[in-house]
């Protein structure tokens, strides 16, 4: 591809999108500003795809753009995608459509009605590829905070009886963590500019320097914490299951599948290879915080008796796999939360819609006011299954391979840790399963006695996203070499050798 | 000595404050000669053109000197020592003059209130008396508030660049006298307005009393009232230690009074609620510029020597003033008054960019100074402030300005369009980046930390999160509350309310997303002469 500035371009698509929703005539028909919103988000698909087929696995990053933007604060404009960032923005292209398509009625009778549901949600995917694609903290930091209104007005317009306290909760956990990193993120301008260079926020120079070990420490918790609770990871997690509870199921997809994965790519991007000595010195504590998340999400996922709230607990579940694959630093860990990234925001976008359809159909989230919907309502059963099961890790669906690689990765670091988190797999089993047997088998209750099942609009819209997972299962190696190359890199920057036995040995001794 | 030797004045110069001064004294003659139907014409053009002309004098003073151009310490020290003439003067003076022309539209505003000014009609007459209902079925206005506002212009444009005590004190009284007046001239709830004349008045005595004892112990310590005399007894540290701290402790209870610092904060809520909007706007938005811009003057020049004596007290005023402010407007039920424990609060992040102070040869070229920072955020929070007060003017109800909060329930709903920007400017006020307020924030703290005072700025950061709260409270009340009774009414506002809107929210969106301009020319000029 030639030097257009692609990144750019792919992510004003969807926010010109949003400005174009904006300002249609208030007599539009809604049927009509949505399909002008599909349209947008499948532009941007399109031209998503493009790229991901240009992309050179191995090439480090491409499609740079690099703008000076305010000379004394160092900032740049300045984007750029290496494999992880490919994977995640490519995530948040696939699912934009897919979560209009899916949620088409959902905004109707909010308070901007479907053309501010939909502007919100196009602002917010052209917001989130401004974060995976930023190559500049200081851009970075700025996309991160403003992904927040878009979702605060999702929540808070769109939702459930106590849709506007949990937005309020939401923003203000979101918003106490972006500051206690502004802190770290204002150390960053500090230190750079004492260097030769000057004051800089590109990561390529950030990580030559070398920030000392107090200081270092104490900027990697600014940065820590605030994506610890964007992740979300024990015990700072609080708000993610009232949001779910509240939000639609659209607006739930974006949140977890999506914006949370900023977390970890956080601290992938900025924890792991802007401090490495610093993540190291926090491996041990974080590996237990990442443990406690995983048997504790999972525990509060099995008490749960709400469906949103027992997705969001099985999400700060899955979370804790993540960033126990992120900070055990070998790579197979690391390859498999980046995988997991990936196909968690798949298997929870399906398990979030799906689950949605059905809670529309009741008017109730609670899971004792199911029972016996298999019978009435099989196709929405069925993908009620596979969207579970993907979320147990079955062998076959996608989440598997990477759940693998993450326990691997975490018995090479050390094998208490691996076997207290593959209590995380048992219980994975029993929440999903025992959800699936109270809602779907048995007589059929009351409210339940001629639900429709899906219609093909519902079904075509998480079609894709099973198929997805179905692919990825077996054959996951076009996202593998995207990814392996980047992994590769951090591992180069954390400073941690390859995993060669002979190293894994001397690991396992310690 | 043979007789008495003129004073050399530099009258280019010194021309933007002898112009607005000049203007304000015209309009006083305006007031005696005019016919009554005519003033308020006359006023409004008389105001607006004496403010454009002292800013176009002082863009050319300013190209004159060419702060920053080539050696970093350009200015000139003019008026026989009694006024420097720098870059930080000249921005001071250019953001107040801009800032008061914004606030002369929204002083003339007549819409509102049913084509009369929102000034009190007869302000001799007692409240609720028959002179007061004569003076209002007339349709008498006060037009004096334009020379009022104009004499305290000319005293906000001194402060800043007086480079002496005395005449920093002169003019601290030439920009606080008309402002006590002008609060308690407001046309409905007068008795309110009354009160908050008579607390800042007494309180701005009291704290003038208080600067006076300053400047006397710090003449009994240095012997001369210049700060460049002061500065050299300061380094040579001659004199008593005792009469210097005593003298800079009671200097800055003046000035922190000034700008609303804890624990001398206790006016401004009762100030801001009271006075008439359109003076809180100008109150909030410009005296902030001119305290700040001598309190910056007076420490960096004169004290800057002995800063390791004084930068704790300013950490300690900060927290406070930073912890004060964000806490209490949590549990605020009055626009106005919120909106004024939000000033409080921003008066302490502005602190915080004042600790940003190093010496000279510490700062690498071309990085972010404490004075660049602080004026940078001041710029911010001007426009973004006046453009706040500016929508509460025009959220109404029977009994005139819709103050409470309850009031503003289902905003949304009633008008998009002023709840849309409020929330904007709430946002910006609460640092959300892509608006002035982050990038305004992150210059202060970035200053502040590279001094060395990280302790503050996580205290900031923490209290910019409780800050958040209550402005998400507000944007939450708007949208999402059902309004209560007949709910909250927009009236439209005439140009002039609009202009000032539309301003402060477009200077609020373009130094969030590009602040560079500004802020490589605020690099330039961030240097004191002394």
């Amino acid at each position: 591809m030639n030097n257009a500035p692609w990144l750019t371009i792919l992510l004003l698509i969807p926010i010109l999108g949003s400005v174009v929703l904006t300002f249609l005539p208030a007599r539009t028909s809604s049927s009509l500003s949505k399909q002008v919103a599909i349209g947008f988000s499948v532009v941007t698909l399109l031209l998503g795809i493009a790229l991901a087929i240009g992309y050179e696995p191995g090439g480090g990053y491409q499609y740079e753009e690099d703008v000076v933007w305010i000379k004394l604060f160092g900032a740049h404009y300045a984007l750029g995608l290496d494999g992880l960032g490919l994977a995640l923005v490519m995530l948040t292209v696939i699912l934009t459509p897919i979560v209009m398509l899916a949620s088409w009625n959902d905004g109707d009778h909010g308070a901007w009605g479907a053309k501010g549901f939909f502007a919100w949600i196009l602002a917010l995917e052209g917001l989130s590829i401004g974060v995976f694609a930023a190559t500049d903290v200081f851009l970075f930091y700025v996309f991160f905070e403003a992904t927040l209104i878009p979702v605060y007005f999702l929540v808070a317009g769109y939702g459930g009886p106590q849709r506007v306290k949990a937005a309020v909760k939401f923003l203000l956990y979101s918003l106490l963590g972006g500051l206690v990193m502004l802190a770290s993120v204002v150390g960053l301008y500090v230190e750079s500019a004492k260097t030769k260079g000057g004051p800089t926020y590109l990561v390529s120079e950030l990580s030559k320097i070398d920030f000392g070990t107090d200081v270092g420490r104490w900027m990697f918790l600014g940065f820590f914490i605030a994506f610890a609770i964007k992740a979300p990871m024990f015990p700072v997690h609080t708000w993610l299951p009232d949001t779910a509870e509240n939000a639609t199921p659209g607006t739930s997809v974006l949140l977890v599948s999506v914006l949370d994965k900023i977390g970890t790519f956080g601290m992938i991007r900025f924890c792991l290879e802007l401090f490495p000595e610093a993540s190291r010195w926090a491996t041990p504590v974080v590996v237990v915080l990442a443990i406690f998340s995983i048997l504790y999400g999972a525990m509060m996922a099995i008490g749960s008796s709400n469906i949103p709230r027992l997705i969001a607990y099985s999400s700060v579940s899955h979370f804790g796999f993540i960033v126990l694959g992120i900070f055990v630093m070998n790579s197979q860990g690391l390859s498999g939360a980046n995988l997991y990234m990936f196909n968690h925001g798949l298997s929870t976008a399906a398990l979030f819609l799906v689950s949605g359809y059905l809670i529309r159909r009741r008017g109730s989230a609670e899971i004792g006011d199911f029972g016996g919907v298999e019978k009435v309502a099989p196709v929405l059963a069925g993908l009620f299954l596979v969207s579970g099961l993907s979320a147990l890790s079955l062998p076959g669906l996608s989440p598997f391979v990477s759940e693998l690689l993450v326990m691997v990765g975490a018995f090479v670091h050390s094998p208490w840790a691996a076997s207290f988190a593959v209590l995380g797999i048992v219980l994975v089993a029993i929440y999903i399963l025992w959800m699936y047997q109270r809602i779907m088998t048995g007589p059929v209750r009351e409210g339940v006695v001629g639900m429709r099942d899906l219609n093909s609009r519902e079904i075509f819209a998480v079609a894709p996203l099973l198929l997805l997972i179905l692919v990825l299962g077996f054959f996951p190696k076009p996202l593998l070499s995207v990814i392996n190359p980047s992994v590769d890199h951090t591992m180069s920057q954390v400073g941690t050798s390859d995993p060669k036995p002979a190293v894994t040995e001397g690991e396992a001794q310690k | 000595m043979n007789g008495f030797d003129a004073p050399k004045i530099e009258y280019f110069q010194v021309s933007p404050i002898l112009i607005v001064l000049g203007v304000a004294v015209l309009g006083v003659l305006v007031e005696a000669f005019v016919p009554r139907r005519r003033r308020y014409g006359v006023q409004v053009v008389l105001a607006l053109l004496g403010l454009l002309a002292a800013i176009v004098t002082s863009v050319m003073v300013f190209l004159d000197l060419n702060p920053g151009s080539d050696s970093p310490k350009s200015g000139k020290v003019v008026a026989e020592g009694a006024l420097a003439v720098d870059g930080p003067a000249l921005f001071c003076w250019l953001l107040i003059l801009v800032l008061a022309v914004l606030s002369v539209l929204l002083f003339a505003e007549r819409h509102l209130e049913g084509g009369v000014l929102s000034f009190a009609g007869q302000a001799a007459a007692l409240p609720g008396t028959e002179a007061e209902r004569e003076a209002s079925t007339r349709g008498l206005e006060h037009t004096e508030v334009f020379p009022l506002m104009l004499f305290a212009v000319g005293g906000m444009l001194m402060f800043p660049a007086s480079n002496d005590l005395l005449t920093m004190f002169v003019a601290l009284e030439v920009l606080s006298l008309p402002l006590y007046l002008l609060c308690g001239l407001a046309r409905r709830r007068r008795l309110l307005s009354q009160e908050a004349a008579m607390k800042y008045f007494l309180l701005g005595a009291f704290s003038s009393g208080f600067f006076v004892y300053g400047i006397a112990l710090v003449y009994g310590y240095a012997g001369s009232m210049g700060f460049a005399e002061i500065a050299q007894a300061v380094v040579s540290s001659t004199g008593s230690e005792g009469l210097l701290l005593g003298g800079i402790a009671m200097l800055s209870v003046g000035l922190l009074f000034k700008i609303g610092a804890a624990p001398f904060h206790a006016w401004t809520p009762d100030v801001y609620q009271g006075a008439p909007t359109a003076v809180t706007a100008f109150m909030a938005a410009a005296t902030k510029v001119a305290a700040f811009g001598a309190l910056l003057r007076l420490f960096y020049v004169a004290f800057g020597a002995n800063r390791t004596d004084w930068t704790p007290m300013i950490w300690v005023v900060a927290i406070l003033t930073m912890v004060v402010g964000s806490v209490l407007a949590l549990t605020q039920t009055d626009i106005k008054r919120m909106l004024a424990y939000s000033s409080i609060a921003h008066a302490g992040f502005i602190l915080t960019g004042f600790l940003g102070i190093r010496s000279l040869n510490e700062v690498a070229g071309g990085s972010l100074t404490g004075v660049s920072a602080v004026l940078f955020y001041l710029t911010t929070y001007g426009f973004t402030t006046l453009a706040a007060f500016a929508l509460v003017t025009v959220v109404r109800d029977a009994g005139g300005e819709a103050t409470h909060l309850s009031r503003w329930q289902g905003l949304g709903k009633e008008s998009p369009l002023v709840a849309g920007l409020f929330a904007f400017l709430l946002l910006a006020m609460a640092g959300i980046p892509l608006t002035s307020g982050f990038t305004g924030k992150w210059a202060v703290f970035a200053a502040a930390m590279s001094a060395g005072a990280w302790p503050v700025v996580v205290v900031a950061v923490l209290m910019s999160a409780v800050a958040a709260y209550f402005y998400v409270r507000v944007i939450v009340l708007m949208f999402f509350a059902e309004p209560i009774g007949e709910g909250p009414s927009v009236t439209t506002p005439s140009v002039l309310t609009g202009t000032v809107i539309a301003v402060g929210v477009a200077v609020t969106l373009l130094l969030g997303l590009v602040p560079g301009a500004l802020i490589d020319l605020l690099g330039r000029v961030g240097v004191f002469i002394r």
